[in-house]
């Protein structure tokens, strides 16, 4: 393989194992020299790899290479410590003897102990998902920038005060006892679910990175399944509802980037592995007797990769919405349950309740009412539309839009 | 925007005389008087159910049991919603299932603890 291609993909898969480790190792308050550290190793081998030539095991030379350079630091480290700190001095004393463990089972422990150190409360979701890219998925500032429609300095900013408040609050990398996972995997999962979210209704342009991004939070979320002391059911249910989702990937997006509503979809395009992974972790989310958010978006995605148009769909779907609202009111949730209720009870009957949601400044909204009244009153169905249409921000659904105005006033 | 309780009453083992398809189109009904709530944002909170096992304390440690008094109705259960006035909850209470199967609603404003 030429160096050009392998350095990327090597970045991609060992920037996030190292960092992890090493974060780990330093404690908290060192996350941006640990990455400082796994960065200088990348720039090195792309200097030598150019001229000596590729390593034969190219892993294996970044991991030494780290190593000691974490070593190095660490000396540096006591020393500076021992003018300043008696306390620090002796945490890190020894550190002639500290070893690297880049094993795969460290690597593994590391990188879960650095997700709930950083699905940390004290800072906000979009500094979690950020950090989450940074540190736990090898994302570069680039890519991260990308994907939250920003700039490099903006997102700098961001990680930044995240990462000075995690070290304000002393936050611990470790597993929380067993006692408080219920409780803690619970921010876990929320960041998980919108760092997937946001790849699932990015409105980034770049398709590719969004379902990267779908992908990381899978790959994260299975981590925690894998574990046992996090393989909870509500790990499960998120983990289900992903594959699901997922499964829809090459069917809702056409090759131009433009995107396919659910009714328009190829079914033959649906990923069947992923709908049968879906469905092996929806048993698994069933163990127990909590019924979370994630178990009931999970069970209605799964009607969603049943057959399209049955009545007992639209049915159970309507159930399940309703549920949801229950436990956690959202407008997205509130415009789904209303469009099932439409299924089940006729337009009529989701034109009366869609109008008592009061979300007239939702693109969704005017979307939903301009679903409703087409074939019932195609003039108002038009003007739903238009309005949806000004208040989208994303161009790719705007297309969508259009392209229904126009066969209205033509049909 | 303020809390108002909602307190239903029916007789007592309202369920007793149902098939088990009335109870699913019973259970579907308040799913979807419940749901439409929530899609407004009128639901505070998701309340309970309340079962017919239960004791009463009487001064004298005097314990009967039964939730019930004399009377024949019980409460079967408790939600909180949110509206302006408690016309509007009244309006909204208009729509609760137990109104077709011969309960009742008692709606009552929600004092804040910490008002006099």
């Amino acid at each position: 393989m030429q160096e050009k291609e392998l350095i990327p993909q090597l970045y991609r898969s060992e920037f996030r194992k190292i960092t992890a480790v090493l974060c780990r190792l330093f404690g908290i308050e060192h996350i941006s020299i640990a990455e400082d550290i796994v960065g200088d190793t990348f720039l090195l081998a792309a200097e030598t790899w150019g001229f000596k030539g590729i390593p034969q095991n190219p892993a294996a030379w970044l991991y030494t290479v780290a190593k000691n350079k974490a070593k190095d630091f660490l000396k540096r480290n006591a020393i500076y410590n021992e003018k300043v700190s008696p306390a620090i001095q002796l945490a890190s004393e020894n550190t002639n003897e500290v070893e690297v463990d880049l094993s795969s089972n460290n690597i593994k422990d590391s990188q879960l102990q650095m997700m709930f150190a950083i699905c940390y409360p004290g800072i906000p979701p979009e500094s979690q998902i950020g950090l989450s890219l940074r540190i736990l998925c090898g994302f570069s500032i680039d890519e991260i920038a990308d994907a939250f429609l920003t700039n490099k300095e903006t997102i700098n900013k961001r990680l930044y005060r995240a990462k000075e408040k995690l070290k304000e609050d002393k936050v611990k990398i470790e597993m929380p006892p067993d006692a408080e996972i219920d409780k803690r995997i619970d921010n876990v999962l929320i960041t998980l679910y919108l760092l997937f979210n946001e790849g699932y209704y990015s409105s980034s342009k770049n398709a590719v990175l969004s379902k990267d991004l779908c992908l990381e939070a899978m790959r994260l979320t299975y981590m925690l399944a894998e574990n046992t002391s996090t393989n909870k059911p509500d790990v499960n249910a998120l983990l289900s509802l992903m594959c699901f989702h997922a499964s829809r990937f090459d069917a809702r997006i056409a090759p131009d980037g433009e995107l396919i509503l659910y009714d328009d979809q190829d079914i033959s395009l649906w990923n069947n592995e992923l709908i049968t992974n879906g469905e092996h972790f929806l048993n698994m989310a069933a163990r127990g007797n909590v019924v979370s958010k994630y178990h009931i978006e999970a069970a209605i995605a799964y009607w969603h990769t049943a057959d399209k148009d049955s009545p007992e769909k639209w049915e159970k779907v309507l159930s399940l919405y309703n549920r949801l609202l229950i436990i956690e009111y959202s407008p997205i949730a509130a415009l789904n349950r209303t469009y099932a209720l439409a299924k089940v009870y006729g337009n009529e009957a989701g034109i009366a309740e869609a109008e008592k949601l009061k979300l007239e400044n939702s693109n969704l909204y005017h979307g939903l009412l301009g679903e409703l009244y087409t074939g019932v009153d195609n003039k108002k169905a038009i003007d739903h539309l238009t309005t949806a249409s000004k208040l989208t921000k994303a161009a790719a659904d705007r297309k969508v839009i259009l392209k229904k105005i126009e066969k209205l006033k033509a049909g | 925007m303020n809390e108002f309780a909602f307190i239903f009453r029916n007789d007592f083992h309202p369920e007793a005389g149902y098939s088990p398809e009335q109870l699913q189109d019973i259970m579907k009904q308040w799913q979807t008087w419940m749901g439409g709530m929530a899609a407004k944002g009128q639901l505070a909170n998701g309340g309970h159910r309340l079962g017919g096992d239960g004791k009463t304390v009487r001064p004298s440690a005097v314990v009967t049991n039964g939730p019930f008094a004399e009377i024949k109705e019980m409460i079967t259960g408790i939600i909180v919603v949110k509206a302006d006035t408690i016309d509007e909850a009244t309006e909204i209470a208009k729509g609760c299932p137990i109104l077709n199967a011969g309960g009742n609603v008692e709606i009552r404003d929600i004092v804040p603890m910490n008002a006099n």
